[in-house]
């Protein structure tokens, strides 16, 4: 019953039913899910009469059909587009199951969340995007990291805290910042990274508008669970990014749990995707385990933002094969969920889509593969070899103008006090 | 009026500029606290110069609005105003220097700022450079934040103090450390502003000192101003340091007049106030209650006493120069704030105090903070909740015996 890729043929409907098993039902835990009328159909009349339609997959994917002649185009990716989504999910998923390696031989600590599962949301959406666009994420966020293009060297280093780590391993697992590559965090708690995009995609527009940057066009995506769409702070943003049409697109990444806390048990309406037309917004609901429909609904929703036309909330339906983190030990989840999740692993889906439409062969994807597995060897390598932060590091990035530690009780600032630079000084 | 640095003799160079670089006047004040050791200049905030080593009987301030300056003959003339213009003369001013400056708040575009801070700026810079945001605190906060981080310089304004405790989150999280956590590569140079403090009758809620609450976050400054003059000045020192600066105004000292220098100037966020040299007790305050000291005071000086008046205006962190050579010139200290008794401003004062200059001191530290109680209503349960002038008188007599 997997979701195989279907796009040319058969197309998911956007809408997932209950009633019609031949299509894979809106999964949750044990508990039944309670019936919503309206998601039972097709898009109805009583949906067109709002001002946002939902965008159905369907619909994007018949566009892209139509516009194309010959068979090969018919396919939603060139060869060179397929292998460079194959190599990011591949990235994703070594990083990851290298990382629980490292946290089980002792070199990296505290709290680590892996992706595994999830590497068609953050592979669909930010291969979309330019270096100037922002991403900015949650304590899951090694995966987003690597696919904005943060070396992996970078984000190794700095799970194993060492000084050459992106942030400079003051950051850890769970606050990953890259200036360069545009990614903003990286937040411990939930929903606290929702602020801070609505934030970047503030600057774009006052960079436009205020600034008459012409070409300020920069898109910014937030990354969040199912259980920060119960927080104060998602409806807060959902409802400024809305209001001044800012260039953001809110993604979802809905793997059904919160630790151990079941979506269907911490929310009273699950559908998440529908909360985006109450503020203003479209929201769409798509398989997260299929990267070719994420890419396809994050290209509508991009553009729309970068033609300044405003937000878009996307649920993404993922699931997460690992535990919480890796001190979860993941008893709660059913058995027969995790077997079903595993039938539509994203990356064995699209290996399967490209061979066979004839796009790669499997030597070509086994060298990918391969060169994987050296980056990811190099990065571990890498991190090994750099040094561990001196006592110096300490003090130095508290304050960007280190004036605000103060003027000590000898007239001088203290920023001044060679122990100061040593990491020693009382401050 | 010759532009001084406040608590350091100025130089001539200094007056000819048209701006201050911080920087240069940080150096130069450091030269010459070394060199002059009692002498310097002080400008009080009814505007009049002072030389600080010989005055005693002083003419004090008897009500918390300053009386107009006489002019004196080798000053230039200067303008009047209260201390919200103040506020938003180096607003405006700093907004029309860089392009990149903008204020988010509730009521700060249309209205004009419940406190009039903002008064007119969204007709001359848009509504988007002055941004009217719903009532959500933390969001807008964090979105503050976000933006700072990918290159503006955002002002935020919580229409009372108290509401920030909603933006708690954010501002810790994220506003004290994400440049800490990012390993030095984003800057977050906001500045967060509002008015706090026991005003009249208005209630518990209203009536919030959150200096104590914040002051433990790392990463982050805290000035609080007191006179239209410091206000302006550490108003553009906020807006222009990198780092993120919590400005600490007052709802009742809206409407305190001062006479202000013409030209552009800059107050050094770290650095102390000297309000009134004296010899026999070192008093610390900051915010309203510097007027309460300079009542009490009045009658001290009557009295036969000499206080020393210091506004640490900086809460975080602390000038302990200013405040070190006060106590070992006096070997006493009072400290008096509007902040609660426990884990106040004063208590960190107080440690700070003990720890750094415990040989100099003659007597313990004492600290008159406002009660442990969430604020009254009524007027007269107010009026107790905070340090009166009575209560600063009776504490000077007894430290000094």
């Amino acid at each position: 019953m997997s979701s195989a890729f279907s796009a040319i043929n058969t197309i998911q409907p956007l809408h997932r039913t209950i009633d019609n098993p031949s299509v894979s039902p809106f999964l949750g835990s044990t508990h039944k899910l309670r019936s919503f009328p309206a998601c039972n159909r097709a898009p109805s009349a009583s949906w067109i009469r709002r001002r946002f339609s939902i965008v159905a997959v369907s619909d994007v994917v018949k566009q892209q059909k139509t516009k194309s002649g010959s068979s090969l185009s018919n396919l939603l990716i060139t060869k060179e587009e397929g292998l460079e989504l194959y190599e990011d999910m591949v990235l994703g998923r070594s990083f990851e199951d290298m990382c629980a390696q490292m946290y089980y031989r002792g070199k990296m600590f505290g709290f680590v969340h892996l992706y595994n599962g999830q590497e068609a949301v953050s592979t669909g959406f930010i291969k979309l995007l330019t270096k100037e666009d922002c991403i900015v994420s949650t304590y899951r966020d090694h995966v987003h990291a690597l696919s904005k293009g943060v070396p992996a060297r970078q984000v190794m280093s700095e799970l194993f805290g060492k000084t050459t780590g992106c942030c400079r391993g003051q950051g850890g697992s769970m606050h990953m910042f890259s200036e360069e590559y545009n990614v903003l965090g990286g937040f411990a708690f939930i929903g606290e990274g929702i602020p801070v995009s609505t934030g970047a995609a503030f600057t774009s527009k006052y960079r436009r508008e205020v600034l008459k940057e012409a070409n300020s066009d920069q898109v910014t995506l937030a990354f969040f669970g199912d259980g920060t769409c119960n927080n104060g702070q998602f409806f807060e943003c959902l409802n400024m990014a809305a209001l001044w049409k800012l260039p953001i697109v809110f993604v979802v990444e809905n793997n059904l749990w919160a630790i151990g806390m079941s979506h269907l048990r911490a929310t009273s309406d699950p559908e998440i995707w529908k909360k985006g037309p109450a503020f203003g917004m479209p929201g769409v609901h798509i398989d997260g385990m299929d990267v070719l429909k994420v890419r396809e609904v994050a290209k509508e929703a991009v553009e729309r933002a970068r033609r300044g036309e405003g937000p878009t909330l996307i649920e993404c339906e993922t699931y997460r094969f690992r535990g919480h983190s890796l001190a979860d030990p993941d008893e709660l989840r059913d058995p027969a969920e995790k077997a079903h999740y595993a039938t539509r692993d994203p990356i064995a889906a699209l290996k399967k889509y490209m061979i066979e439409n004839k796009l790669v062969n499997e030597a070509e994807l086994k060298a990918i593969d391969k060169k994987i597995d050296e980056v990811v060897e190099d990065a571990v390598e890498f991190a090994d070899a750099s040094p561990h932060p001196v006592r110096s590091q300490l003090l130095e990035n508290v304050f960007a103008d280190p004036k605000g530690f103060g003027i000590g009780p000898d007239g001088r600032y203290r920023c001044e006090d060679p122990k100061f630079t040593e990491g020693t000084a009382h401050v | 009026m010759t532009v001084v640095f406040l608590g350091i003799g100025a130089t001539a160079a200094l007056t000819s500029a048209n701006s201050f670089d911080s920087k240069k006047l940080h150096i130069s004040s450091r030269r010459l606290v070394s060199e002059t050791k009692s002498t310097f200049f002080v400008v009080r905030s009814d505007g009049r110069l002072n030389s600080g080593s010989n005055r005693r009987a002083q003419i004090l301030i008897t009500n918390a609005v300053a009386t107009k300056a006489d002019s004196s003959p080798a000053t230039k003339p200067g303008h009047e105003l209260l201390l919200f213009e103040a506020l938003r003369e180096g607003l405006e001013e700093e907004m029309e220097r860089d392009a990149r400056v903008c204020v988010m708040g509730e009521d700060v575009g249309h209205y004009g700022g419940s406190y009039k801070v903002t008064k007119d700026l969204a007709n001359k810079y848009g509504d988007l450079r002055v941004l009217d945001t719903p009532i959500a605190e933390n969001s807008f906060t964090g979105m503050a934040i976000g933006a700072a981080m990918t290159g503006l310089r955002p002002i935020i304004e919580g229409m009372n103090m108290g509401f920030l405790l909603l933006a708690f989150n954010q501002i810790s999280n994220n506003c004290g450390m994400l440049h800490y956590t990012s390993g030095g590569q984003f800057t977050i140079p906001v500045v967060i502003r509002g008015p706090g403090g026991v005003g009249r009758q208005l209630g518990a809620e209203h009536s919030q000192r959150l200096e104590s609450y914040f002051q433990s976050i790392p990463g982050i400054q805290m000035v609080a101003c007191s006179t239209p003059y410091n206000a302006k000045g550490l108003m553009k020192a906020a807006i222009r340091s990198e780092n993120p600066v919590i400005l600490f105004e007052h709802v009742l000292l809206y409407n305190l007049k001062e006479r202000i220098p013409d030209e552009e100037y800059v107050l050094n966020l770290e650095e102390a106030e000297m309000v009134r040299p004296g010899e026999h007790i070192t008093i610390l305050t900051y915010s309203r209650m510097r007027y309460h000291v300079m009542q009490a005071a009045k009658t001290l000086v009557n009295k036969g006493y000499d206080p020393e008046v210091i506004d640490i205006r900086s809460l975080k962190p602390f000038d302990l120069h200013t405040i070190g050579n006060s106590v070992k010139k006096t070997h006493r200290v009072l400290i008096v704030e509007e902040c609660m008794r426990t884990g106040g401003i004063g208590a960190s004062l107080t440690a700070a105090i003990n720890e750094n200059f415990h040989d100099y001191l003659d007597a313990p530290v004492v600290c008159l903070s406002s009660q442990d109680v969430p604020t009254p209503y009524a007027g007269t349960l107010e009026e107790w909740t905070v340090v009166q002038p009575a209560q600063i008188v009776t504490a000077v007599e007894q430290l000094c015996h």
